[in-house]
């Protein structure tokens, strides 16, 4: 199969007097699994459709294997697209709407038999071949529309939220086959999702949008450990953020909260802002004071099987902890006097 | 669940337990709905049915009747006739229905709400009312043609015989079609159109493909619709003069030969088969096909925004199609106000005398029709509440049979119906006058209401299922018996779905024709569709009639109006949370 990539410059895009697309820039490699993330209203829904055609023309360019395809009518251009509801359309069984793309392309009926087929085996449906889709489960109708759209061969793979119409096991389960198909035809592939454990689980690269602009491009674990500005901490994950001032003396330098408490950080980084940002597995508690330790009271804890999560006002907010739970330990009581202990390393200042 | 027994309980205990049903208030309520509907519905139908299978003399069972008709030359051309201008109704229907809802749906259309409203009208006025209209102006010397010829020297027969019937029909029922067809298209989600661009499909292949199939069970559910609709109405041929039809065949045959003629009977036996067929037909298309499928936030088609050539080609066709649509109605308000209107493409003078006349002539048909139809609508919203609350909240026997039966009135026609009140009241005598029963007025507005329970019916229906059922409940665990629980909670939360039921259902009664007009049996005891009949048989009377009509047409207007606003002053009202 072709691997094309795909050049998003510049693009904005508005619905009459509402600007959705406010100047997207974006490089996906040939091959590449790449996530759209962001909330409801992000744009990144908008941009999916803009790549496959549908909406208002945007302006800017989108190249697809180095061509521009903005303007260009969605038929015209070869890319697949899964819609989050699928669309599979009900008058037409199985085999038919599979074959519908390469009947549009007129291939003769015996070749698009054989493609149907080898791809109903790919997706381990060929048996519902004559089934028509009301009788499918939502999963099976899940895999009918992925194959519909593979089946022609498209240069890139669009996929709208494709597991949300799914229960969460079978999400998993999906989310697995998604990434084993994708490895195995190594098609470019754009995953829309809002939620952050499929991207994460999935993508090699992903884009986090919000508002209609790109808010940081890289691989899940960069964007986890070192985000770019607090909507991509607060989003992907919980993010504890303390306010306060970075204080330089001599070679080491400091982070002071709010509240007057000091944290150290790490030599010869180059952090500047007013904001640390945490991560709640990254704190450890304890009773007994220590050095750079924060001093805090315990508000609130909930036990969720392998971690229990504390709430402790400390550093002039509430700080989220989470600590992984074993058989007997003890746990900290509400209004106990902590002391927290945060692994400044890997903290990132902004 | 009831205690009504519990008086005669020692007997009951050593009597058989099928000898004393446990019958609740609602068990009686039940079993007088359906005494009523059998006495009202199956028996007279059953009759006709009987009667065509009979021999006329002897009583014994034949077939002889049916061969006899299908002997007579008349009776075959009648036949063939009723199917033919059924069937081209539905076509030039659909000619006119498609282009509407295609351009309605698929595109930014300005003109769209004045297709939508204007639209509806040809509903508004029972066809046969608009038919003398029609003639003067698409007849052989009516406006159109009267211009064509002084222009270019020939004319156009759109009313010569079949024809006329078919262009009235199908410029009366299309809306059947339109209602459906744009609803079907509406309900398909964006997503269907576009994976299908996305696989390379569009314009005209993607619509024979993809957006008419989903849209097919709409079409034909409004297609099978004009077409019975057709086949079985009289009023129209009647007044056009066009008698080798079915019914009008069926109407002539027992008002002029008698109700012992068995070929009124076959005919009717021959129409009830149709409706049933057709609507069976349409049942077995549709079964598995429910295509709605909008999704939650999806929203319908995409509507695509017009270049201003095509704009001026949509406005043209949909001016000249609603132009056509509303020419019944243009004609009849120039009729009535109208001095002569002969041999001219409009009349000579106007004036009000036509409705002084009809006036002075019409009070005791306006005053009849009030009558009829108001007891036909309260009674058809009492039995509708009754069989909705039974069918839906109890578990009584056989509660199916109730809705199957109320509502399979629709697939009777009215001179069918006519025929069999006829056949089963001429023998019987009213209580304590000794009139006959068939010429008994009560009669007309009990057929009235027979015929318009369907209706009623699916509103109590959809009323009833808007009242959610922990309502009741909650009033039952407070300590309400059911009997207070349905006057108190449950009717009081109806009245929206009951009103519009009412408004409906008086409205049509107020200017049904085929079942009254077998029935009517002196002008006294006539309503205003009756009159409005009586007054176009002749040429002076047709100002008048058309007076009628119009009154006719501003009541089922209003009617139809109240309806919608009630119903929606009601979907307001129950739905104070869902607001987003």
């Amino acid at each position: 199969m072709k691997k094309a990539g795909i050049t998003i410059e510049n693009v904005h895009l508005s619905f009459g007097e509402t600007e959705v697309l406010k100047g997207v820039n974006l490089e996906i490699k040939p091959g590449e699994f790449f996530a759209f993330l962001g909330p409801s209203g992000s744009g990144k829904s908008t941009l999916l459709r803009a790549i496959a055609g549908f909406g208002p023309n945007p302006k800017g360019r989108i190249l697809i294997g180095g061509k521009d395809v903005v303007g260009l009518d969605p038929w015209k251009r070869n890319v697949g697209m899964v819609f989050q509801s699928y669309a599979l359309w009900p008058h037409m069984s199985v085999r038919d709407n599979v074959g519908f793309g390469l009947k549009e392309r007129k291939l003769p009926s015996a070749q698009i038999k054989t493609k149907v087929d080898a791809t109903l085996d790919l997706v381990d449906l060929a048996h519902l071949a004559d089934r028509m889709p009301n009788q499918l489960s939502g999963g099976q109708q899940q895999r009918i529309a992925l194959a519909r759209t593979i089946v022609v061969e498209p240069e890139v793979l669009l996929l709208d939220e494709p597991l949300s119409n799914l229960d969460a096991s079978l999400r998993v389960q999906m989310r697995r086959e998604l990434l084993r198909l994708q490895r195995q035809l190594g098609l470019t592939t754009i995953f829309v999702t809002h939620d952050q454990e499929e991207a994460n689980t999935t993508c090699d690269r992903m884009a986090v949008l919000d508002g209609g602009v790109i808010q940081q491009i890289g691989s899940p674990q960069q964007l986890y450990d070192t985000p770019d500005n607090l909507f991509v901490a607060n989003f992907l994950g919980t993010a504890n953020i303390l306010e306060g001032t970075v204080e330089i003396d001599g070679d080491t330098k400091r982070f002071l909260t709010k509240t007057g408490d000091s944290l150290s950080l790490p030599d010869g980084s180059g952090a500047v802002g007013t904001n640390i940002i945490l991560r709640p597995q990254n704190i450890s508690m304890s009773h007994k004071k220590a050095k750079n330790s924060l001093p805090g009271k315990v508000r609130h804890s909930e036990f969720l099987g392998s971690q229990i999560r504390y709430l402790v006002a400390a550093g002039g907010t509430e700080i989220v902890i989470d600590q992984s739970h074993r058989a007997g330990q003890d746990w900290f009581t509400t209004g106990a006097d902590v002391h927290l202990l945060a692994n400044t390393s890997t903290a990132v200042v902004l | 669940m009831s205690q009504n027994s519990s008086l005669s309980a020692g007997l009951a205990d050593r009597m058989p337990k099928w000898l004393v049903p446990n019958l609740s208030g609602l068990h009686i309520v039940a079993i007088f709905i359906a005494l009523l509907l059998i006495g009202l519905l199956l028996v007279p139908v059953a009759q006709v049915m009987i009667v065509a299978f009979q021999d006329p003399a002897t009583g014994a069972a034949t077939l002889q009747n049916f061969v006899d008709f299908f002997r007579t030359s008349l009776f075959r051309e009648s036949f063939w006739n009723s199917f033919y201008v059924s069937a081209m109704s539905v076509v030039f229907a659909t000619a006119i229905a498609l282009p509407l809802a295609y351009i309605t749906t698929r595109f930014h259309f300005s003109g769209s709400i004045l297709i939508q409203s204007l639209g509806f009208i040809p509903l508004i006025m029972p066809p046969f009312v608009g038919a003398v209209a029609m003639q003067l102006i698409f007849g052989r010397n009516g406006t159109v043609n009267l211009i064509i010829r002084e222009k270019f020297g020939f004319d156009i027969p759109f009313m010569d015989g079949l024809n006329g019937v078919i262009l009235v029909q199908s410029i009366h029922y299309f809306p059947f079609i339109l209602i459906n067809l744009s609803a079907s298209l509406r309900n398909i989600d964006r997503s269907m159109e576009e994976a299908a661009q996305n696989l390379g499909s569009h314009g005209l292949r993607l619509f024979r493909r993809i957006v008419f199939p989903l849209a097919m069970p709409g079409y034909i559910a409004g297609a099978a619709l004009v077409f019975i609709k057709v086949f079985d109405d009289l009023g129209t041929p009647l007044l056009l003069n066009v008698n080798n039809m079915l019914a009008p065949q069926a109407f002539l045959r027992i008002s002029s030969i008698g109700i012992s003629d068995p070929m009124g009977y076959v005919i009717s036996v021959i129409l009830v088969v149709f409706s049933i067929l057709s609507l069976w037909a349409s049942f077995l298309f549709m079964r598995g096909k429910d295509y709605a499928t909008v999704q939650k936030g999806g929203g319908g088609m995409a509507k695509r925004t017009l270049k201003t050539r095509e704009k001026i080609l949509a406005y043209g066709a949909v001016i000249f199609i609603l132009l056509l649509v509303l020419s019944p109605h243009i004609g009849l308000l120039l009729l009535s106000f109208g001095t002569i209107w002969s041999y001219a493409p409009l009349p000579d003078g106007y004036t009000l005398q036509n409705y002084v006349t009809m006036w002075e002539s019409s009070k005791t048909f306006i005053s009849n029709t009030v009558l009829y139809a108001g007891i036909a609508a309260t009674l058809d919203v009492i039995i509708g509440t009754a069989i909705a609350y039974i069918v839906l909240r109890t578990g009584i026997f056989g509660r199916k049979g109730l809705d199957y039966l109320a509502t399979a009135a629709l697939a009777v026609p009215g001179v069918v119906l006519g025929i069999g009140y006829l056949r089963v009241f001429h023998n019987l005598d009213v209580p304590f006058t000794g009139e006959p029963m068939a010429s008994w007025w009560v009669i007309i507005a009990l057929a009235l209401m027979i015929r318009r329970l369907p209706y009623a019916l699916r509103a109590c229906m959809a009323a009833l299922q808007q009242v959610s059922l922990s309502l009741e409940e909650a009033a039952e665990s407070l300590g309400a018996t059911k009997r207070r629980t349905i006057q108190k909670i449950v009717i009081p939360l109806m009245t929206g779905g009951i009103l519009a039921g009412f408004v409906t259902s008086f409205a049509t009664a107020a200017v049904e024709l085929s079942a009254t007009i077998m029935l009517v049996s002196s002008n006294s005891d006539a309503p205003l569709a009756y009159g409005i009949y009586l007054f176009m048989q002749t040429p002076s009377g047709r100002g008048a009639g058309a007076a009628l009509g119009i009154v006719a047409v501003v009541v089922v207007a209003i009617g139809t109006i109240a309806s919608q606003v009630i119903i929606e002053r009601d979907k307001k009202l129950k739905s104070p949370g869902d607001s987003h």
